[in-house]
C-alpha cells in the first residue's frame, strides 16, 4: 500500500507544480497554454545541466530557468506585443516541441542520478506516514511551500492582491497606478518557473532519461487542474491526488484485473473537472464569477 | 522605450506590410538558425517556402492539408468574433467523424447516393452536439467555455479510442484498432482531371471550402445574424442596449462552429482515411484556432492563413526528403513563424508609439 | 513597390519550378548504379526503441551498399493523409524500393502502391498486400519465449509484470509465447498484464512498473518502448527485458537480456533483390502478417548478452535459444490450455501462424482477461 500511495504522489507532482505555476498566471489575467511547452523545456534544461554539472540539484535550478525562458518569450509576446494568448500559447507548445528537440538530441541516450530522498529527522519515523510524507525528495517538499507560499501571497500580501486586482480588472488597476504589464511579466515567469520544475522532476525523478515529448500532455492536465482546484491553491494538492490516483488505480485494477475498460476510467478526472466547474459556477454566478474576469484578454496600457 | 497606441481603423497598408514584415522577421531568424545549424540556409529557405508549389500536384496537395483548418477556422470565426472562446473543436471534429462513421458502418446500406450527404449531416449534428455541452452550460450557468470545451476534447479522445478498439473494430484486423472499410458510397473520391488524372489527394471535399468562404463571408457581412455576431463580441454593452439575446447568440456560434469541425471531421475521414481508427485528427482542432487569428476573423484571411500554415507543414516534409533536415528544426521554425505573424496583427491594429527613455 | 515584390516572387517561383523539373527528370532517366530508398518512420529515431530499430537497419543497409544507395529518411509521420501524402512525395520523388515501418501505414502505402506499380513498397507489420507492396515482420514472440525461461529461473515471488501497449494479437502472442516459456521452468510463476494504451509515455510505463513491483512482481516484461521500466526496476531492485533494442545502458544492474529487431539482414536482402531485378512479394500464405515472418533462425531477432544472472541460467537460456532456433522446441505446441481451463488444442497439435494472429486469449499462466 505505500508503495501505491507513493506512486500516486510521485506521479502528481509535476502536475502539481505546473497547475499552481499557471494558477498565479490565470490569477493575474494571462491565460499560458504553452504548459506543455514550458514542462519538455524544464524536463531537457534539468537533464542538460545534471549531465553538464554533475549535481542533480543544479536540474532543478535548470528547469526553473528554462520554465522561465519560455514563459518570457510567451510574455514578450502577449503582453508587450498584445498577441491573442490562447493562439501564442498553442505556438509556444509548437516552439517549445521542436526546440527541446533540437536541444536534447545530444541528450539522448544518457541517464542521470536522481535526485536524493530526504528523510527529515524523527518525522520520517512516524510509521505509515513518515513514509509517504517525510521521506520525500526536494522538489516534493518544494511544490507543497510553494502551495503555502501561493495561498498566503494571494490572501495576505500586498502585491497578491494587485496580482488578483490585475487578472480581475485590469484598467482599474492600471488607473490606480499599477503596472499591468510589469505584473502579468512576473506570474507569467513564476507560472513558467513552476512549470519547467515540474517538467524537471520527470527526468530528475520520475525516469532518467531524455526523449522528445516525454511529458506526453501532462501540462495539458495541468491546465484542467486549474479549473477543477477553481483557483484555490489547495485545491490543487487534491486535484493532483485525484488525478495521479485515477492513473495509477486504472493500472492496479488491470493488474488486479479490476473489469472496467480503461478509456472510460481515464475519462473520469476531465468529466469531474467539467462538473467541478460547473458546481462552482453555478454557485458563484450570483454574486461574482470565480474566473478571473480578464482573464485571456491582452490589456493595452494607452486606453 | 515604446508603447502601442490603438489605431482609430485597421491600416489598409499594414494589411499588406504587416504580414511581409512578419515574414521578414521569420525569415531573418531562419536564416541565422538554419546557418547555425550548419544547412544551407537559402536551400532550406526554398524547401519550406517554395517546394511545395513546385508541382501542380504538390500544390493540390497544400489544399488537401488546408481543407480541414479552413473549415473548422471558419466555424471558429463566429465563436471568437463574438468573444466565446471555443478551443474544443478538435473534439468536436472527432465526435463529427465518429458519429457519422459508425452511422456508416452501421447502416451501409442506405442508398448510396444519401449516405454521404447524410453523414455530412449527421457530422455537423455530433460536433454541434458536443459543443452544444458548453453552450448550455455558459448559457444556464455561467460556466467559462474555454475550460469546458477544452475538457470536453480529452474525453472524444478517450471515446474514439474506446468504440474503435471495443465495440466498432473490424473482427478481421487481428485486433488492430481500425474498424471496417467505411462502405463504397460513404467515401469522397479524388477529383478526376481529363488528361492528367488525380492531382495528389485532391477530392471533392475541397468544393466545401469553395462554398463556405463566400457563405461566411455574407454570412457575417450582409446580414443581421452576422452582424449581431459581431456587435456582441466588439461592443457586447451596444448590444444589450439593441436587444439582442445574449444567450441565444452564444448558443448559436457555438453549435455553429461545432458542427462545422464536425463536417470537417467527416471529410478528412471520408477523404483520406476510409475507415476510422484511434487517431483522426492530428491537432486540426488547435491548428485551426491559430489559422482562424492569422486570418484575422475574416473568412478570405482564414483561407490564405490555412494555405500558409498547410505550406509550412508540407513544406518541412520536403526539407526532411531532400536535406534531410529533422523535424524538430521546421518545428521551431514554424513555431516562430506564428509568434511574428500574429504580433503582424498587432501591427494593424496599433500604432507604434516611441517613447524616449526616461 | 508591391507589385515590384510580386514580380520578383513569381519570377523566383519560376525559376524554382524550372530547376525542380530539371531536378527530377534528371532522377527519371537512369541512375547508373545507384538506388533510391526511401524510408518514413513514426517518430525520431533517438536512441532506443522501435524507430531506434529501424535506424539500425538503414545504417546497415548505408554500410554494406555504401554509394550504392541513395536513402531518404521522413521521420515523424503521422499514421494518416500526411503518410499517404510523404509515400507518395517519395515515389515521385524516384525512390525505387519504399520502406514504411509501422502498422498505421498500411492503408496508405496500399494507396500509394496502387498507384505507381513500378515502385517497390515494403510495409513492415501490417497484413495487407498486392503486386508491388510486400509486408516483412519479425517473430517477437520467440525473443519473449526466451525472456519467460529467465524470469521463471529468476523470480523469487513467482510474479511477472507484464506491460502491454495495446491488446492486439501481436502483443498477445507475446504474452502467451512468455507464458509458455515462463511454465516450461516454473509452474508456479503467473503474469500479471497491465495495458498501457500507448506505445510511448515514459512516465505512464513508469507508473505501471511500479504498481507490478508493489503488487510483488520481481521480474518485469514490456511490450511497450521507452526504457522508463527498466529504469524503475534499477531503481527498486527489480528486474526485467529490454524491448526492441539494448538497453542495458539505461539499467545496467536490471536488463537481464533484450530481444533486438534486427531490421537490417532484411532490408540489405530485399534491396539486393530489386537490385538484381529479382525482387518478389515471396509467398507467404494469406492470412498472416508477413510475407517474410523471420525470427531467432532468420537472425531478424537477436538475443543481447546475458547478463545480471548467474552463469547456469545463462547456459539454460542459450538452450533455449538454440532450441528455438533449430525447431527442437516448438513454442506453441499442444496441449495448450486458456487460462480459463478451456482447451485449444490437444497434444501433439501445434498452432499454426494463422491461429497465432487470431489469439484473442490468454493461456495458462497468465492473469485476467482481454479487454474489449
Amino acid at each position: 500500500m505505500d508503495a501505491l500511495i507513493l506512486t500516486i504522489i510521485a506521479t502528481s507532482i509535476p502536475l502539481l507544480l505546473a497547475a499552481i505555476g499557471e494558477l498565479i498566471s490565470e490569477k493575474s489575467g494571462v491565460l499560458n497554454l504553452g504548459v506543455e511547452g514550458m514542462m519538455l523545456s524544464g524536463a531537457v534544461g534539468a537533464l542538460g545541466a545534471v549531465l553538464w554539472l554533475g549535481n542533480p540539484y543544479f536540474g532543478i535550478l535548470a528547469g526553473g530557468l528554462s520554465g522561465i525562458f519560455m514563459a518570457s518569450i510567451f510574455s514578450i509576446f502577449t503582453i508587450n506585443f498584445m498577441t491573442n494568448q490562447v493562439a501564442t500559447g498553442l505556438g509556444l507548445t509548437i516552439f517549445a516541441t521542436g526546440l527541446t528537440g533540437l536541444a536534447g538530441a545530444p541528450l539522448v541516450g544518457k541517464t542521470i542520478p536522481s535526485l536524493p530522498k530526504i528523510e527529515i529527522f524523527l518525522l520520517s519515523d512516524i510509521p505509515m506516514i513518515g513514509n509517504i510524507l517525510f521521506k520525500q525528495d526536494l522538489i516534493a517538499y518544494l511544490s507543497i511551500a510553494i502551495i503555502i507560499f501561493a495561498t498566503y501571497f494571494l490572501k495576505y500580501t500586498k502585491p497578491g492582491i494587485v496580482l488578483r486586482a490585475v487578472g480581475d480588472d485590469h484598467h482599474s488597476a492600471h488607473s490606480i497606478g499599477y503596472s499591468v504589464k510589469k505584473i502579468r511579466w512576473f506570474a507569467t515567469c513564476f507560472g513558467g518557473m513552476c512549470a519547467g520544475i515540474g517538467g524537471a522532476y520527470i527526468p530528475l525523478v520520475l525516469t532518467p532519461h531524455w526523449s522528445e515529448g516525454m511529458t506526453a500532455g501532462r501540462g495539458w492536465i495541468a491546465l484542467a487542474l486549474v479549473v477543477f482546484a477553481s483557483w484555490i491553491p489547495w485545491r490543487i494538492i487534491v486535484g493532483a491526488l485525484i488525478f495521479g490516483g485515477i492513473t495509477i488505480a486504472q493500472l492496479v485494477g488491470q493488474a488486479r484485473g479490476w473489469p472496467i475498460p480503461s478509456q472510460i476510467l481515464s475519462m473520469m478526472p476531465y468529466l469531474a473537472t467539467i462538473i467541478a466547474l460547473t458546481m462552482i459556477s453555478g454557485r458563484m454566478s450570483k454574486n461574482k464569477s470565480i474566473v478571473p474576469a480578464s482573464l485571456g484578454k491582452p490589456f493595452v496600457d494607452s486606453q | 522605450m515604446f508603447t502601442f497606441v490603438p489605431r482609430d481603423k485597421v491600416s489598409k497598408n499594414w494589411v499588406i506590410v504587416g504580414p511581409l514584415v512578419s515574414i521578414f522577421f521569420t525569415i531573418f531568424f531562419g536564416l541565422l538558425i538554419f546557418t547555425f545549424l550548419g544547412y544551407d540556409p537559402l536551400e532550406t529557405l526554398y524547401q519550406v517556402f517554395m517546394s511545395p508549389f513546385s508541382r501542380i500536384d504538390r500544390i493540390s496537395d497544400i489544399f488537401v492539408k488546408a481543407c480541414p483548418l479552413i473549415i473548422i477556422g471558419c466555424g471558429l470565426m463566429l465563436c471568437f468574433r463574438a468573444n466565446i472562446w471555443n478551443i474544443g473543436a478538435e473534439g468536436q471534429f472527432i465526435m463529427g467523424a465518429l458519429l457519422a462513421g459508425s452511422f456508416a458502418l452501421l447502416f451501409p446500406d442506405v442508398e448510396t447516393k444519401f449516405l454521404l450527404l447524410i453523414m455530412l449531416v449527421i457530422g455537423f449534428i455530433g460536433g454541434a452536439l458536443w459543443a452544444f455541452i458548453p453552450a448550455i452550460l455558459k448559457t444556464k450557468l455561467n460556466v467559462n467555455e474555454i475550460l469546458v470545451s477544452l475538457m470536453l476534447v480529452y474525453v472524444a479522445m478517450l471515446f474514439i479510442d474506446f468504440i474503435v478498439r471495443g465495440p466498432l473494430r473490424d473482427p478481421m484486423s487481428f485486433g488492430f484498432p481500425l474498424t471496417k472499410p467505411y462502405p463504397e458510397g460513404a467515401l469522397i473520391n479524388k477529383i478526376p482531371f481529363p488528361g492528367i488524372g488525380f492531382l495528389g489527394q485532391l477530392h471533392y471535399g475541397i468544393l466545401i471550402i469553395l462554398l463556405l468562404i463566400p457563405l461566411s463571408w455574407i454570412f457575417i457581412n450582409k446580414t443581421l445574424g452576422g452582424f449581431k455576431i459581431t456587435v456582441l463580441g466588439s461592443a457586447p454593452k451596444a448590444s444589450k442596449f439593441a436587444g439582442f439575446k445574449e444567450n441565444s447568440i452564444t448558443t448559436t456560434v457555438l453549435l455553429l462552429s461545432g458542427g462545422l469541425a464536425g463536417v470537417a471531421g467527416v471529410v478528412e475521414v471520408s477523404a483520406n482515411m476510409g475507415q476510422l481508427q484511434p487517431e483522426v485528427s492530428f491537432g486540426y482542432g488547435f491548428t485551426a484556432i491559430i489559422v482562424a487569428f492569422l486570418g484575422r476573423l475574416n473568412p478570405v484571411g482564414i483561407f490564405f492563413a490555412g494555405i500558409t500554415i498547410a505550406t509550412v507543414k508540407l513544406g518541412a516534409d520536403n526539407a526532411q526528403m531532400a536535406m534531410g533536415i529533422p523535424k524538430v528544426v521546421t518545428g521551431l521554425f514554424e513555431g516562430i513563424l506564428l509568434f511574428f505573424l500574429l504580433t503582424g496583427e498587432t501591427l494593424q491594429k496599433y500604432q507604434i508609439k516611441w517613447n524616449k527613455v526616461k | 513597390m508591391i507589385k515590384f515584390c510580386m514580380r520578383i516572387f513569381s519570377l523566383f517561383a519560376l525559376s524554382a519550378s524550372v530547376f525542380m523539373l530539371l531536378v527530377s527528370s534528371s532522377f527519371a532517366s537512369g541512375h547508373g548504379g545507384t538506388t533510391k530508398v526511401g524510408f518514413v518512420y513514426l517518430t525520431t529515431p533517438g536512441d532506443h526503441g522501435w524507430t531506434y530499430a529501424h535506424e539500425l537497419g538503414k545504417q546497415m543497409v548505408e554500410k554494406r551498399f555504401g554509394k550504392d544507395v541513395k536513402i531518404s529518411v521522413v521521420e515523424n509521420v503521422p499514421e494518416g493523409p500526411d503518410a499517404t501524402r510523404v509515400i507518395r512525395e517519395l515515389a515521385k520523388q524516384g525512390n525505387e524500393i519504399i520502406f514504411t515501418t509501422s502498422f498505421g501505414y498500411m492503408e496508405p502505402t496500399l494507396k500509394v502502391a496502387k498507384e505507381f506499380p513500378n515502385i517497390k513498397f515494403e510495409h513492415i507489420t501490417g497484413y495487407k498486400r498486392s503486386k508491388n507492396l510486400a509486408t516483412g515482420n519479425i517473430r517477437f514472440y520467440e525473443g519473449r519465449y526466451i525472456q519467460g525461461v529467465v524470469a521463471g529461473l529468476m523470480t523469487k515471488t513467482n510474479k511477472i509484470g507484464y506491460i502491454g501497449a495495446y491488446p492486439i494479437a501481436e502483443v498477445i502472442m507475446g504474452i502467451n509465447a512468455f507464458a509458455q516459456g515462463l511454465r516450461s521452468v516454473n509452474k508456479d510463476a503467473t503474469i500479471s498484464v497491465i495495458w498501457a494504451n500507448t506505445w510511448y509515455d515514459p512516465v505512464k510505463e513508469a507508473d505501471a512498473a511500479k504498481v507490478h513491483i508493489a503488487e510483488g512482481a520481481d521480474i518485469l516484461a514490456q511490450h511497450t518502448d521507452s526504457p522508463a521500466m527498466l529504469q524503475i526496476a534499477e531503481k527498486k531492485g527489480a528486474l526485467g527485458f529490454g524491448q526492441s533494442t539494448d538497453m542495458s545502458a539505461f539499467a545496467p544492474k536490471a536488463q537481464l537480456f533484450a530481444s533486438v529487431n534486427n531490421w537490417g539482414p532484411y532490408y540489405i536482402k530485399k534491396i539486393e533483390q530489386l537490385r538484381n531485378k529479382k525482387w518478389s512479394t515471396g509467398d507467404g500464405p494469406d492470412h498472416w502478417a508477413g510475407n517474410v515472418w523471420g525470427g531467432l533462425d532468420a537472425d531478424m531477432l537477436t538475443i543481447s548478452k546475458f547478463q545480471n544472472m548467474p552463469g547456469d541460467v545463462a547456459k539454460k537460456a542459450q538452450k533455449a535459444v538454440n532450441d528455438v532456433k533449430t525447431g527442437k522446441v516448438n513454442i506453441f505446441a499442444g496441449p495448450l490450455v486458456d487460462n480459463t481451463g478451456k482447451e485449444i488444442i490437444p497434444a501433439g497439435k501445434t498452432l499454426d501462424d494463422g491461429a497465432l494472429w487470431g489469439m484473442n486469449y490468454y493461456l495458462k499462466g497468465v492473469n485476467g482477461k482481454i479487454p474489449g
